[in-house]
């Protein structure tokens, strides 16, 4: 009835190419973008932003890296965690290094160097494929942490090999530290994240995207038509990388304020990520939110569901809570392999032909 | 003396390379056969170990959530099963479990992308790690199926009187390998010479032609999946002999899965010479290199000589070998 | 309409739980991953002294303990999920045996002024109270426990280890690693060679570090690890014939998890410990009467009794000597967490007082002060004997060397004290 796009018409080619085409859509994107600025940050309590919402955005921000690498470049990656490792170690060695450097600096830098990192270990990828490079990223998973782990520069010598955030101000508001807000994290984490999926949506739908895009759907193939399958693939790395090295940093520095490499960053994490955009939907920005969303809500809502409303004993619960997760994802597979993003263009689709269904 | 003691880790390098061996197994049977990477193999091997010790114990299954449910207090039934029955009695669960995989999750599956297909056995990989927990509880549970552990003396003794040095065998790793052997003279000759394994091995080739000449993919996959399951139950019993049934048995798949690049995804073989020699090669670098880069080095190691074998040959040492057409 | 309705559900679910009117003691225990073996029986002694206390006594001071429970699975993000869902309902003190979780919590717990207390693990330097005002580690430190271990080892080989050699095998973590640089710093003192073996976790392969033991014959292996390490190592040092009584294991790699998967083979292997075992005190003909028999202990009672529980409950028992203490300072059994540190501080639990509640010589004796939040630092050796299937006290509680772990003590915590800006209280 109110969602379609007659009337809604467009008189230039770059109206005809936006990101959301419909106005309702449009409307919602400002709305949507207007309460997470103008509303959330006055009504967000300590338990709001760390349990739920700074999780998600920081998770959002990997997804989303991770989407462009093995959803847009179909290379599969299980270094997540490695590499988010880099982002945060990198952040904790310049913020005790220069601690005059604003933060936010201090956060792009150790993306940038979580890039030329992630750029290296890419370099396999030009001979290995499938589930041999999910694999093969394992190498650097295991090996960066085992780095992090085994080397007191990079904990700064400190007894237990523990990193802590120290306090850094942006404008007078502790951003790190234990004395930050809880609105100064979540908005931290929400500009990061509103900026990157801005700068992610532009990239894939330009000519960095369709090259990428070509490699996935066949690289020999884009090879003939002139695709240079290393720069393609080696920025795949970097780009994805550099977003998952500001994921880390935000993790480390904003979110935890403590980390330790193999427990923080371990193996769980990386395969946690790819099942957020396996489930969100792959090559999807949206996809990529909606995947961060189901699998940091999900269980903190099981939780509540279980313990606090119906009392039942916390390891009982988790268990279920496994078999739960673990039934849905199947669940969620069968009914749309192509995950929640496939879903919410269906539900769209028919969104627009209600109430006539021709 | 360093030559005898080189030679010492070695060997034990190998025999460890023989338990990374007996999980890798279990994937490569499923991979084969369906092309489905499945994760679940490790939390499978879990899984059977736990119902193992849970029916030998006579525990109760699902008592917590029966306890917590009613307001009773039920353990255990009072019995206990010798381990033979009880190894009998799991691989009957492991098969139906294979059945239920595929009535509820494969059949649905069919034909979607690989990625898809592994990431469904991550879900199912989640469900079973609940599902055991919830069914026998997350206790360490002691596994004793009567395998020996501990130095062979005698290999001790032998080599001690010839070589001057005696040499440390854990008995375990012994029948370790012999199980391991055995298991795959089996599958070998399971798929050699009887008509299903002739079907399987269709089915590996081309679905779709296996498919035309009347062979039922589904009974396939059933029969896969619960060769796999006893795979993993064998896996479960050593290594749940060797430190314990409990959570953290659910994790060796990631031992296996640099011998499975090694060797390839769709290899037998593969599976056992990639075990040895990713075994033998972490063993090595840890005991030379590891002092002087402050050890744990293992876990990182088994996987970058895994990526160097693959640089030089993409498919594995043994895997069958990529063919791109446009 | 339907969409409105599901987000105002999924927002009352989230939401936290409502603030409670009792004592809150929040157990962030971790019953399921790859240490839920262990946690287990340490948050089931935990929770069942607080119902004892609750179901004899009424509580403490007239006001009963709510010990609500949140699962963190050993997971540092869970474990900041649990602290936030449960601090907002009056929390008084947090316990999570987690040190990843502790390092987690320090800077937090400081900011909303919450006490946190770790018995015999998390960050070592927190001893010195006049830089971390609200952390708390009595009765014993790592740095203690090297110590206490290293002194045993004196005593066992006659006073002297010029020349002897020790490795220790340990978890690849922070906590792992804490014990290191005093293991140094003794070894300098002592004469002795150290070896370090780390291993990665969870550690079921342990080969090749048992083979350079079997290569080097140490003449006394260390350990501190926890989980599944456990047990493969004391598998895998009966496997070479490493002597069990030359094998000495922090407090954390000696509960009957440890060394029952081993068989006959553990016998004779030692550990640390804080805290008494086995159920030959006083306080457990009541926590039959009051807790057990009724059907109120936590998850059926299966572990009463085991180190690991005896550990929680004795968590358990400094937590509620605090909170009386606390409640006696303030006047009122009303006590918010401000209130709870001073207690903490005050506190002074003698023998003649763990007598008094049914716990004789069950732990050491502890004086805290403003800037001493780690108490006498003592600990005692235990033998596992495989035939009984029970632990056994050989030792009686044993100081530290104060005079090599007070410098390490106040270099550590004044490096924190500086990347923080903290100025020291007292």
């Amino acid at each position: 009835m109110i969602y379609r796009e007659a009337g809604d018409f467009k008189t230039s080619y770059r109206d005809d190419g936006q990101t959301f085409p419909i106005r309702l859509d449009r409307w919602g994107y400002y709305a949507l973008l207007g309460v997470a600025f103008l509303v959330v940050p006055f009504v967000i309590d300590s338990y709001w932003a760390n349990a739920v919402l700074v999780p998600f955005l920081i998770y959002a921000i990997a997804a989303i890296g991770l989407n462009i690498l093995t959803g847009y470049a179909g290379q599969v990656s299980l270094g997540t965690g490695g590499f988010m490792a880099v982002g945060a170690y990198s952040v904790y060695k310049l913020m005790t290094a220069f601690p005059g450097v604003p933060i936010f600096v201090h956060i792009l830098l150790a993306g940038a160097i979580t890039a030329v990192v992630g750029m290296l270990f890419g370099l396999p990828s030009l001979r290995i494929k499938g589930f041999y490079l999910a694999v093969a990223t394992l190498a650097a998973q295991f090996f960066l942490v085992w780095l992090f782990n085994k080397v007191p520069w990079f904990y700064n010598y400190s007894a237990s090999g523990q990193i802590n955030a120290p306090e850094r101000t942006v404008f007078g508001w502790a951003v790190t530290g234990p004395a930050t807000s809880a609105p100064a994290k979540y908005l931290t984490c929400l500009v990061f994240a509103v900026v990157l999926a801005w700068i992610a949506r532009n990239l894939t739908r330009g000519m960095v995207g369709r090259k990428w895009m070509a490699i996935r759907d066949m690289d020999i193939a884009a090879e003939i038509i002139g695709v240079n399958p290393l720069t393609a693939k080696l920025s795949a790395f970097a780009v994805s990388s550099f977003f998952v090295g500001i994921a880390g940093a935000l993790l480390f520095s904003v979110y935890l304020g403590a980390a330790e490499a193999s427990e923080a960053f371990g193996i769980n994490k990386s395969f946690l990520v790819l099942f957020m955009i396996i489930i969100g939907g792959l090559g999807s920005i949206f996809g990529s939110f909606a995947g961060a969303a189901f699998l940091v809500l999900l269980p903190v809502l099981l939780k509540n569901l279980l313990v606090v409303r119906l009392g039942w004993p916390t390891d009982l619960a988790a268990h279920l809570e496994l078999m739960i997760v673990g039934g849905l994802i199947i669940f969620f597979l069968i009914v749309e392999p192509h995950g929640l993003a496939r879903l919410w263009r269906l539900t769209k689709e028919k969104l627009r032909l209600w109430p006539f269904p021709h | 003396m360093e030559f005898l003691y080189a030679s010492e880790v070695l060997v034990n390098g190998l025999m460890a390379g023989v338990m990374y061996s007996l999980v890798a197994l279990g994937f490569v049977l499923i991979y084969k056969a369906s092309g489905v990477f499945n994760y679940a193999q490790g939390v499978m091997a879990l899984f059977a170990a736990m119902t193992l010790v849970g029916i030998m114990e006579g525990r109760v299954p699902f008592a917590h959530l029966i306890n917590a449910a009613f307001g009773v207090h039920v353990d255990r039934f009072g019995w206990t099963v010798p381990a033979i029955f009880g190894i009998a009695l799991t691989a009957l669960i492991m098969v139906g479990l294979a059945i239920a995989v595929e009535k509820l999750v494969l059949k649905h599956l069919v034909g979607q992308e690989p990625i898809i297909l592994f990431m469904a056995t991550i879900g199912l990989a989640w469900f079973l790690e609940g599902l055991g927990d919830v069914m026998w509880g997350a206790d360490v549970k002691v596994l004793d199926v009567g395998l020996p552990q501990g130095i062979s003396d005698s290999i001790e003794t032998a080599t001690n009187n010839w070589l001057g040095y005696g040499f440390f065998i854990d008995r375990l790793d012994i029948w370790a390998t012999v199980i391991a052997a055995a298991l795959v003279a089996a599958l070998v000759g399971f798929s050699q010479y009887t008509k299903q394994g002739r079907a399987m091995r269709a089915v590996a080739d081309d679905h779709q032609a296996a498919l035309s000449v009347g062979i039922s993919l589904r009974f396939i996959w059933i029969m896969v999946w619960s060769i796999a399951g006893f795979v993993a139950l064998v896996a479960g019993i050593m290594w749940g002999t060797k430190s314990g049934v409990q959570f953290s048995l659910s994790l060796i798949a990631l031992k296996a899965l640099p011998v499975l690049m090694l060797g390839g995804f769709t290899s037998i073989p593969g599976a056992i010479v990639g075990g040895l020699i990713i075994g033998m090669g972490e063993k090595l670098f840890e005991y030379f290199i590891g002092p002087m880069v402050g050890g744990a080095t293992e876990n990182w190691f088994a996987y970058v000589l895994a990526l160097l074998f693959l640089v030089f040959r993409p498919q594995g040492l043994f895997g069958e070998r990529i063919i791109e057409r446009v | 309409m339907k969409l409105k309705l599901a987000t105002v559900a999924l927002g009352a679910i989230l939401a936290a739980a409502p603030a409670m009117a009792d004592l809150v003691v929040p157990n962030l225990s971790y019953r399921t991953g790859p240490y839920g073996a262990n946690g287990t029986q340490y948050a089931d002694g935990f929770n069942d002294y607080f119902t004892l206390l609750n179901e004899r006594d009424g509580g403490i001071g007239g006001e009963k303990i709510q010990t609500p429970e949140c699962e963190t699975a050993y997971n540092t993000e869970k474990g900041v999920e649990c602290y936030e869902a449960t601090k907002g309902s009056g929390a008084l003190v947090y316990n999570p045996l987690s040190t990843g979780i502790t390092y987690q919590l320090i800077p937090k717990v400081s900011a909303d002024k919450i006490v946190l207390y770790t018995p015999g693990y998390g960050r070592t330097s927190a001893k010195n109270g006049s830089v971390f005002e609200w952390v708390f580690n009595a009765p014993a430190n790592y740095w203690d426990g090297a110590s206490v271990a290293v002194k045993y080892l004196l005593d066992q080989s006659g006073g002297d280890l010029k020349g002897k050699k020790v490795a220790l095998v340990y978890h690849n973590s922070a906590y792992g690693k804490e014990p290191i640089r005093t293991l140094q710093d003794l070894s300098k003192k002592h004469g002795f060679t150290l070896t370090e073996l780390p291993i990665d976790p969870p550690g079921q392969e342990q080969k090749s570090q048992w083979l350079q033991i079997r290569r080097d014959k140490p003449d006394y292996v260390l350990m501190w690890g926890w989980g599944v390490m456990n047990q493969t190592a004391i598998q895998e040092a009966a496997n070479i014939r490493f002597p069990m009584e030359n094998f000495i294991g922090v407090w954390w790699s000696g509960s009957e998890v440890d060394v029952l998967p081993v068989g006959a083979a553990a016998h004779g292997y030692k550990s640390l410990t804080f805290n008494g075992v086995g159920t030959d005190y006083p306080v457990y003909a009541d926590m039959k009467k009051f807790v057990i028999e009724p059907g109120k202990a936590s998850q059926g009672g299966q572990f009463v009794g085991s180190a690991l529980y005896s550990r929680g409950m004795y968590a358990a028992v400094v937590i509620a000597e605090a909170i009386k203490k606390a409640q006696e300072l303030a006047g009122t059994p009303a006590i918010n967490a401000t209130q709870l540190r001073d207690g903490f501080e005050a506190l002074g639990i003698t023998p003649a007082r763990l007598t008094e509640i049914g716990l004789p010589d069950f732990g050491p004796e502890i004086k805290m002060s403003c800037d001493n939040h780690g108490g006498s630092g003592m600990a005692r050796i235990q033998q596992w004997d495989a035939n009984a299937k029970k632990w056994s006290l050989i030792t009686e509680f044993t100081e530290p060397d104060q005079e090599v772990l007070n410098p390490l003590i106040a270099a550590d915590s004044e490096a924190f004290a500086k990347e923080f800006n903290i100025t020291p209280r007292c």
